[in-house]
């Protein structure tokens, strides 16, 4: 076993081991961090693809950021006392049903699909390439997108600001 | 087996080479992860030692005392003696914690200083890990440390460290961006994120230097930006001592108090040294001009003493901060980054885009 391969199922082992904690801890930030390290191994995988961007992206702004943010309005929102009920038996069925039947299509999908190895030429992932990508207008350009989550965004930011004021 | 103190290049290699000569690649691979993790562990802890007594005489410099001057000879040994006591003192349960979050935490921020430091440049050739997106790596990995002082304070279970991490998160979400835009001024001039890459573009001239007035500005902004990150003082609401008794770490004894103790001027030494990579040359050599007598006798200092002298000039500027400064309220410190720094910074990049289209930087 190579040790690309080791690593492969380090990662896989962590991401899934963290991934059903996250769902069963009764205790809220535990679920949080939980999550986080699900987060910071899934980027391990990206790495060991050699993607290294998406690896930053995810760890900036998804363990970086976004579980940041979710430890921080736990932290102003819950006692430390505080833990969740156990969910009824009928919740737990229907839950893991529908969780089965989501693997099951992702299996299923997964199979279906012919990957070969293909022998061409890894394409350059450099900041410059992804950049002028993100900007083009051309062919695979994601101008358009890009220019509509930003005003997806700033409308967020706006509505935020509106609901957080004071009155007068 | 060549050894140059120039380029450990070829040292690196030979080791590689005969690594790979007396074992499988899979094992050799293993035995060089556990090297340089042992050369990071040694490293780590010196720098965290040498850096605590720094402190302390700079600190007793500025208030014209002589600080520590018992153990050894002016008091260099007084920061091992200080280890050994922490090693041996008893860690106290906290009976109402979450204690799995609450024994989790200080190893959250250790672990991000470590995974930082390993995108650091020290020498030609001596450098862990060379990512293309070297500079979004370092900025990426340093955000998750403010998750174990998030935790620290909520498990405490303790309203002067929930105060302290709230007061931390709060202040290390703003400033990250500050941190992320002023190096992002760089990145536009050198045209590339990988750190090797930067270091190589200053080889005719420092960023500072060459860069105009916005590299200026953006090292400037840079140094506040990243005294805030890592909560020294006058940023160091999270931990401030007249109000909040120690802050997000009050409930933590002995070595795990230690962690965030060596986390904090860990954190201190990785962003002087991102200044020193991105604005000051890396492990370059200060030169004037081409082919002068002066730039060929600095041409033999090695790198590795260019490197720490650097770093250590950025990082007494940050003790001279600290100990010059009065604390910073809460609002006033989000106003200064979000109505002055940010704002100044935004300026400065488009000022930097335009310089850098028009080809007016040398």
């Amino acid at each position: 076993m190579g040790a690309n391969v080791f690593m492969f199922y380090l990662f896989s082992a962590t991401i899934l081991f963290f991934a059903l904690l996250a769902v069963t801890s009764r205790r809220i930030l535990r679920a949080a961090v939980f999550l986080l390290f699900a987060l910071v191994a899934t980027s391990g995988l990206y790495f060991l693809l050699q993607y290294q961007f998406l690896a930053g992206v995810q760890l900036a702004l998804y363990a970086g950021g976004i579980v940041v943010l979710i430890i921080f309005s736990i932290l102003l929102t819950h006692h430390i006392s505080h833990k969740f009920e156990r969910p009824p038996v009928m919740k737990l069925f229907s839950g893991l049903l529908v969780a089965a039947i989501g693997a099951a299509v992702t299996v299923f999908s997964i199979a279906d699909y012919p990957f070969k190895a293909s022998a061409a030429l890894p394409i350059d992932t450099d900041m410059r390439v992804i950049g002028l990508q993100l900007m083009g207008t051309g062919k695979n350009g994601y101008a358009l997108p890009f220019e509509v989550i930003s005003i997806l965004l700033l409308a967020a930011m706006i509505g935020a600001i509106v609901i957080a004021k004071k009155k007068n | 087996m060549t050894f140059n103190i120039y380029d450990f290049t070829e040292l690196t290699r030979s080791i590689d080479d005969g690594l790979k000569a007396v074992m499988s690649p899979g094992w050799a691979l293993f035995t060089e992860l556990v090297l340089i993790g042992l050369v990071f562990l040694i490293l780590y802890a010196l720098i965290g030692l040498f850096l605590v007594y720094a402190e302390r005489k700079v600190c007793a410099f500025i208030q014209n005392r002589l600080g520590p001057n018992r153990v050894g000879p002016v008091g260099i040994f007084q920061t091992i003696a200080d280890l050994i006591k922490l090693l041996m003192k008893e860690l106290i349960p906290i009976k109402n914690a979450d204690k799995l979050l609450f024994n989790i935490a200080p190893f959250i921020v250790i672990i991000a200083s470590f995974m930082a430091i390993a995108a650091i440049p020290f020498a030609k050739g001596l450098h862990a890990i060379d990512f293309n997106i070297g500079i979004f790596y370092v900025i990426a990995v340093s955000s998750l440390g403010v998750v174990g002082i998030l935790l620290a304070g909520w498990s405490s279970n303790s309203k002067y460290s929930l105060i302290g991490a709230m007061r931390s998160g709060a202040q290390v979400i703003s400033y990250e961006l500050s941190v992320g835009l002023s190096l992002l001024t760089i990145v536009v001039f050198a045209g590339t994120m990988q750190l090797s890459g930067i270091i190589e573009s200053q080889a005719n001239g420092w960023w500072i230097f060459k860069g105009h007035i916005p590299a200026m500005v953006a090292f400037v902004v840079f140094l506040i930006a990243s005294t805030a990150e890592t909560n020294r003082g006058p940023f160091d609401l999270a931990e401030a001592e007249s109000e909040l008794t120690a802050g997000f770490h009050t409930e933590y004894s002995g070595i795990k108090f230690a962690f965030f103790f060596l986390a904090e001027f860990m954190n201190m030494f990785i962003v002087a040294s991102m200044a020193v990579t991105i604005f000051l040359g890396g492990w370059m050599p200060l030169h004037f001009g081409t082919g002068n007598l002066f730039n060929h006798i600095m041409d033999f200092i090695p790198p590795l003493v260019w490197f720490f002298g650097k770093t250590f000039v950025v990082i007494y500027i940050m003790m001279w901060f600290k100990w010059t400064f009065p604390r910073l309220r809460i609002d006033q410190l989000l106003t200064l980054e979000w109505k002055y720094l940010l704002p100044i910074n935004l300026f400065n990049i488009l000022f930097v885009a335009f310089l850098t289209l028009m080809g007016w930087h040398f």
